[in-house]
C-alpha cells in the first residue's frame, strides 16, 4: 500500500532502497484505476509516461544520483504547465493544448527528481470553490461521495484524500488550496505572494495567485515549499529572499509562540461543528504552550467585495489571450477574426468564467475604474495594514479555513453570492499577500473534515509551519481514512 | 473665403535597437523566417510572464534626455486591452499615466523660420505581430511581437504639413544619432499617426480633430496631411461639421477614409500591469546613462564651426548624419586645413556615396587615408588634377596616397629649372600661338599652359608654370 504513505515516508523508502520509484508509481496508478472513476480527481494520467519517468529515476538512483524528490510522483493541478503535457485549466477552451514548457516550480521539482504523474481536476481557470465549474465533470469528495471536494484545487485535494497520490500541487488565488484541503482533510499551504515563482502558472488573478503544496502532512508541505521557493528571474514578482530550511522550523511545542484570534471571525455564521473543532484546536495549541490573544481585522468584512473586483478585473485581461488563434479550442464557421473570438469564447468558456470576465470588464470600463478598481485597491491596502497591525501582537493567526464543511454537490450552484461568501476567511490572506496553512482539525458529526487555518505575516511560513506541525503531531486526525460512501443530508 | 489655421500633433512609434525583445529573450532581428523568433512569452502562452528589458528602458531614457524631457523617477506599466489578431495576449503592455519621460521638444526650421515643437511624453511599450492577408486566409508573424517600442507624443504645435515633415526629419536625425533606433521606415522601425484639425482664423479653441493612420513614409504623412486639411476645409466651408474619428490613409488613392468614429472607439480598460514592478530610476543611474549620451546634431554643428572654422553650411551638411560627421572629424584632426577636408568630403566623397548608394561606413577610403591625400594636395605635392587621379586610384584599388604618388611618379614638379625647360620648349614649338597671345588673344595663354602640363605629364605645378610663361612671354 505504498500509495497510502506520506511524501516523507516514500522518500525514506526510496532512499533505503526498500522500494523502487516504479513500485510507488505503480501503486498510485493502481489506486487511480480502482477509485478514480468514482472520485474523478484526475483529468489525465499518462501511465506509460509516468512509469517511464519512474524507471528513469530508479536508473538514476542506481547510478548514484540523489535528489530530494527522486522518483516521487506528484499530482499537478491542471493549471500548471508541464512540458509535453496538456494544461486545460478545466476549460474547454484549452482542449488540445500541449504545454511547450515547464513552469519554474515544475522545473525545480523536476531538478530534484520528481515524477509528474497526472493532472488534477479544477474549477475552470481556478474560478470556483467546488470543482463543479470544471468543463470535464465534477470531482467527488472521498469523505462523502455526495459532497464536493472544494475548489478550485478540488482534484488535488480529492486524490490525496483517496490516496491516489503521494503529494500534489494546487494554486490559491482566494483560498483554492486551503479550502479544498480543509474539505478533504489534507494539508494545504498558500505561500507568501512572491515566495514561489508564478512563471508557468496559468494566470487567473496575477496579483493574488500563488502555487501551493497540497500534502498529507505539514512536513510534506514544508519539503515541497522548500524545493519550489526562491527568486526566479522569469517572474518579476518573485521575491529575492533566501529560502529557509523550512523543515528545521518544525517543532513539537509552541512555547513562546503567540497566536491571535480575530475578534471579527468568531461572531456567528459559522457551522456549529466547524466552530467547535476550531475552538478545540485552539485549546490544543494553548496546551502546547502557545499564548492566545485577541486581535482585530476590522476590514476583513470588505474582503469579499474587494476580491470580486480585483480578481475578475485581472482575470478579464488575463483570459483575453484565449481566442482560438494560436492554441487550444477554435470554434468552427467563423466569418472573420472578431467573429472567431466571439464564437470561440462563447463556446469555450463556462458560465462562471464568463460571469467573472463580464464583471471584470465592467469594473475596468472607462467611467467605472475609479469607483471600483481603484477603490478596491485602496481597501486592499487597508486590509493588508490590518494584518500588519495584528502581527505586532502575535506570531500567527488562527481561524477556520471555511465557515462550513463540504457542500453537497449542486447545493450552491444556483447562488454564486452564497458561494463567494464561503471564502471569507481565506480571501483576506491573498489580498494581503501573506501566507496561510490549512491543517485538518477533526470532523463534523457527518464525518466531514474540518480545517484549521494558520495565517502568518509576509514571509512567515516558518511560523505557520511550526504551529501547524505542533498541532498535527499532538492530534491523530490522519489515522482516520475516508470510506468512499455515505450521503449528505 | 475664410482663412483657417491648422493644428497638427504627431504620435511617433520608434522600434528600439536592442538585441532582445521588450519582455523576453527572443531576438529582434528583422527579416527572419516567420515565427522563428518566438517563445511562450511573446506568443502569449498560458502561464508565461513578461520581464522588463533594461536596455530598452535605457534607450528610451536616452531619447528623453536628447529631446530635453524630464525623466520620471517613478513610472509604471499598464495593460491596454483590445482584441486583434496581431496581439498575442489581446492586451498590449504599455504605459498609461506614468510614462518614462515627460515634456521636451524638437527644434525645426521651415522656410527660414525656427520653431520648437513640444513633446508631451515618451512612453515604453511592446510592438505587435504582423498580419499577412492572402486570398482565402491570413497569416500572423509573431517575430515582431514584443519588439521594444517607444511612443513619442508631440504637443499639437505644428501648423502645416511642412512643419510635421520637418519635425519627423529632426526627430529621426536625433534618434539615429543617439543609436537609439535605425529609424528605417522600410523595416517599420518608425511609424507615425497624426492628429489634425482646422479652425477659422481668430478662433481660440481647437477644432474637432481627426486621427489618421497607416502612413508608411514621411512623404505619406505629408501627403495625408495635405489631403486631410483640404478635406476638412471643404467640409467646413460647405457648411458641414467635422466629426471626431479615426481615418485611414490610402497611399494608392491618395485619400483618407473613415475607419471608426468616436462612438465606436475602443475602451481600452487600462489598469496597472500586475506582472511587472514599477520602474524606479534613481538620479545616479540616469546621470550614469546621460554620461554616455552622444553630442546632438545641433551641438556638433556649432562645434564644427567653432573648432574647425568651417562655414555654417559645411557644418550643417557634415553634422547631418553622425557617421559622416565622425568621418570628417577623424580626417580633419590629421590635417592642418579642416576646410580642405570638408571640401573633399562634401564633394568627392559624398558624390561617390550617392553614385554607389552606400553609407559612409562602407566607403572604401578610410578617413586617415583621405587626410593624407588632402595633405599632399595642400602642400602642393599634388596639383588638384593629380589629387583627383590619386583619389580615383585609392577608390578603385585602395592604398595610401603617398605610396601611389611615389610608385607612379605623380608628385608635382615645382623645380623652377625643370619647369623652365618645358616652358622654353613649349614657347619654341608653338610660335604661332605665342604670336596670337602677344597679339592680345587671351585664350592662347591657356593653351600654352595646357601644353606645359601635357609635356610634364600633368605634374608641373600649374601656378609656377603659368607665372613662368607669363614672365617669358612678356619679355
Amino acid at each position: 500500500m505504498l500509495n497510502t504513505l506520506t511524501l516523507h515516508e516514500i522518500v525514506e523508502h526510496l532512499e533505503r532502497r526498500e522500494c523502487r520509484s516504479e513500485d510507488v508509481v505503480q501503486a498510485v496508478l493502481d489506486a487511480i484505476r480502482r477509485k478514480d472513476d468514482r472520485i474523478h480527481g484526475y483529468l489525465t494520467v499518462d501511465a506509460e509516461d509516468a512509469l517511464a519517468q519512474a524507471k528513469a529515476a530508479d536508473v538514476a538512483r542506481a547510478a548514484g544520483r540523489t535528489g530530494r524528490l527522486l522518483g516521487v510522483p506528484i499530482a499537478v493541478k491542471d493549471v500548471l504547465n508541464v512540458r509535453g503535457q496538456p494544461c486545460t485549466c478545466g476549460s474547454k477552451i484549452l482542449k488540445g493544448y500541449t504545454s511547450p514548457y515547464d513552469a519554474t516550480a515544475i522545473a525545480r521539482l523536476r531538478a530534484e527528481g520528481a515524477v509528474f504523474l497526472g493532472r488534477t481536476n479544477m474549477d475552470e481557470f481556478a474560478m470556483g470553490s467546488t470543482t463543479e465549474n470544471s468543463a470535464y465533470g465534477v470531482t467527488r469528495n472521498p469523505w462523502n461521495m455526495d459532497g464536493v471536494p472544494g475548489g478550485s484545487s478540488g482534484g488535488s485535494a480529492a486524490v490525496l484524500a483517496a490516496d491516489e497520490a503521494i503529494a500534489a500541487l494546487g494554486s490559491d488565488t482566494g483560498g483554492s488550496v486551503r479550502q479544498p484541503a480543509s474539505f478533504c482533510g489534507c494539508v494545504g499551504l498558500k505561500p507568501t505572494y512572491g515566495r514561489i515563482s508564478r512563471y508557468g502558472l496559468t494566470a487567473y488573478a496575477s496579483s493574488l495567485d500563488q502555487i501551493g503544496p497540497m500534502t498529507k502532512t505539514v512536513a510534506d508541505a514544508a519539503l515541497l515549499l522548500e524545493v519550489m521557493s526562491g527568486l526566479d528571474p522569469a517572474d518579476s514578482s518573485s521575491l529575492s529572499v533566501p529560502v529557509p530550511d523550512f523543515r528545521a522550523s518544525l517543532q513539537k511545542d509552541l512555547k513562546g509562540v503567540t497566536l491571535g484570534l480575530p475578534r471579527e471571525y468568531f461572531v456567528g455564521g459559522l457551522h456549529a461543528d466547524v466552530e467547535l473543532r476550531v475552538q478545540e484546536a485552539i485549546e490544543v495549541c494553548r496546551k502546547l504552550g502557545a499564548k492566545v490573544v485577541e486581535v482585530s481585522l476590522p476590514r476583513s468584512r470588505e474582503a469579499i467585495a474587494t476580491y470580486y473586483i480585483i480578481a475578475p478585473a485581472e482575470a478579464s485581461s488575463n483570459l483575453s489571450r484565449f481566442d482560438g488563434v494560436r492554441y487550444g479550442f477554435r470554434a468552427a464557421g467563423a466569418e472573420d477574426p472578431i467573429d472567431l473570438y466571439k464564437k470561440t469564447r462563447a463556446q469555450g468558456f463556462g458560465a462562471e468564467v464568463k460571469r467573472r470576465i463580464i464583471l471584470g470588464t465592467y469594473v475596468l470600463s472607462s467611467g467605472y475604474y475609479d469607483a471600483f478598481y481603484l477603490r478596491a485597491q485602496k481597501v486592499r491596502t487597508l486590509i493588508r495594514r490590518d494584518f500588519e497591525e495584528a502581527f505586532k501582537s502575535c506570531d500567527a493567526i488562527l481561524s477556520p479555513v471555511a465557515p462550513t464543511p463540504a457542500y453537497r454537490v449542486g447545493e450552491n450552484s444556483a447562488d454564486p453570492l452564497q458561494m463567494y461568501l464561503g471564502d471569507i476567511f481565506t480571501v483576506p490572506v491573498n489580498l494581503a499577500g501573506i501566507c496561510g496553512l490549512s491543517v485538518p482539525c477533526g470532523f463534523t458529526a457527518d464525518k466531514l473534515p474540518v480545517g484549521l487555518q494558520v495565517v502568518g505575516p509576509a514571509l512567515g511560513e516558518e511560523a505557520i509551519l511550526r504551529v501547524g506541525y505542533a498541532y498535527e503531531q499532538a492530534t491523530a486526525w490522519r489515522s482516520q481514512r475516508p470510506e468512499f460512501s455515505g450521503s449528505l443530508s | 473665403m475664410t482663412a483657417y489655421r491648422v493644428t497638427i500633433g504627431l504620435e511617433v512609434h520608434v522600434q528600439l535597437k536592442t538585441k532582445s525583445k521588450m519582455f523576453c529573450a527572443c531576438s529582434t532581428n528583422f527579416g527572419e523566417s516567420p515565427n522563428t523568433q518566438v517563445c511562450p512569452v511573446c506568443l502569449g502562452y498560458p502561464g508565461s510572464l513578461p520581464v522588463m528589458n533594461r536596455a530598452a528602458i535605457r534607450l528610451t531614457v536616452l531619447s528623453g534626455l536628447m529631446l530635453g524631457c524630464r525623466i520620471n523617477a517613478f513610472s509604471k506599466f499598464d495593460r491596454k486591452n483590445y482584441f486583434y489578431p496581431d496581439m498575442p495576449k489581446n492586451y498590449q503592455i504599455t504605459q498609461c499615466d506614468k510614462p518614462l519621460c515627460s515634456g521636451g521638444g524638437v527644434d525645426i526650421e521651415v522656410d527660414g523660420k525656427a520653431r520648437r515643437i513640444g513633446i508631451t511624453r515618451i512612453h515604453q511599450e511592446e510592438d505587435v505581430a504582423k498580419n499577412f492577408h492572402y486570398a482565402k486566409w491570413s497569416g500572423i508573424d509573431y517575430n515582431r511581437a514584443g519588439v521594444p517600442l517607444m511612443e513619442i507624443v508631440s504637443e499639437p504645435d505644428m501648423e502645416s504639413p511642412e512643419e510635421a515633415f520637418a519635425y519627423l526629419l529632426a526627430l529621426r536625425q536625433i534618434l539615429v544619432y543617439a543609436g537609439v533606433s535605425d529609424c528605417n521606415l522600410e523595416e517599420g522601425n518608425m511609424r507615425c499617426d497624426v492628429n489634425v484639425s482646422i479652425r477659422p482664423e481668430g478662433q481660440k479653441e481647437l477644432g474637432t480633430k481627426a486621427e489618421i493612420k497607416n502612413m508608411n513614409t514621411f512623404k505619406g504623412v505629408f501627403a495625408a496631411l495635405q489631403y486631410e486639411i483640404a478635406r476638412q476645409m471643404d467640409v467646413v466651408s460647405s457648411g458641414g461639421r467635422i466629426v471626431q474619428e479615426t481615418r485611414r490613409w490610402d497611399a494608392d488613392l491618395g485619400q483618407t477614409f473613415s475607419m471608426r468614429t468616436k462612438e465606436d472607439a475602443h475602451d481600452y480598460r487600462y489598469f496597472p500591469e500586475p506582472d511587472l514592478m514599477p520602474v524606479v530610476l534613481p538620479d545616479a543611474l540616469v546621470a550614469e546613462w546621460a554620461a554616455t549620451l552622444p553630442e546632438l546634431p545641433a551641438q556638433r554643428r556649432e562645434r564644427f564651426v567653432r573648432e574647425y572654422g568651417l562655414p555654417e553650411y559645411d557644418a550643417k551638411v557634415l553634422a547631418a548624419e553622425k557617421p559622416v560627421g565622425d568621418y570628417f572629424e577623424i580626417a580633419a584632426r590629421q590635417c592642418p586645413n579642416p576646410k580642405a577636408v570638408s571640401n573633399w568630403v562634401m564633394s568627392d566623397v559624398m558624390r561617390t556615396l550617392s553614385e554607389r548608394d552606400i553609407p559612409i561606413t562602407a566607403f572604401p577610403i578610410p578617413p586617415d587615408a583621405l587626410a593624407e591625400l588632402v595633405k599632399l594636395a595642400e602642400t602642393k605635392v599634388l596639383n588638384s588634377n593629380t589629387a583627383r587621379e590619386v583619389f580615383a586610384i585609392m577608390l578603385a584599388e585602395g592604398g595610401r596616397a603617398g605610396d601611389i604618388v611615389a610608385a607612379r611618379g605623380l608628385a608635382q614638379v615645382s623645380d623652377a629649372g625643370a619647369i623652365e625647360m618645358i616652358v622654353d620648349e613649349v614657347i619654341a614649338g608653338n610660335a604661332k600661338v605665342v604670336e596670337d597671345f602677344r597679339g592680345g588673344k587671351a585664350a592662347a595663354f591657356k593653351f600654352l599652359v595646357g601644353q606645359v602640363m601635357k609635356l610634364s605629364k600633368g605634374k608641373a605645378n600649374p601656378q609656377m608654370a603659368g607665372e613662368m610663361l607669363q614672365r617669358k612671354l612678356s619679355n
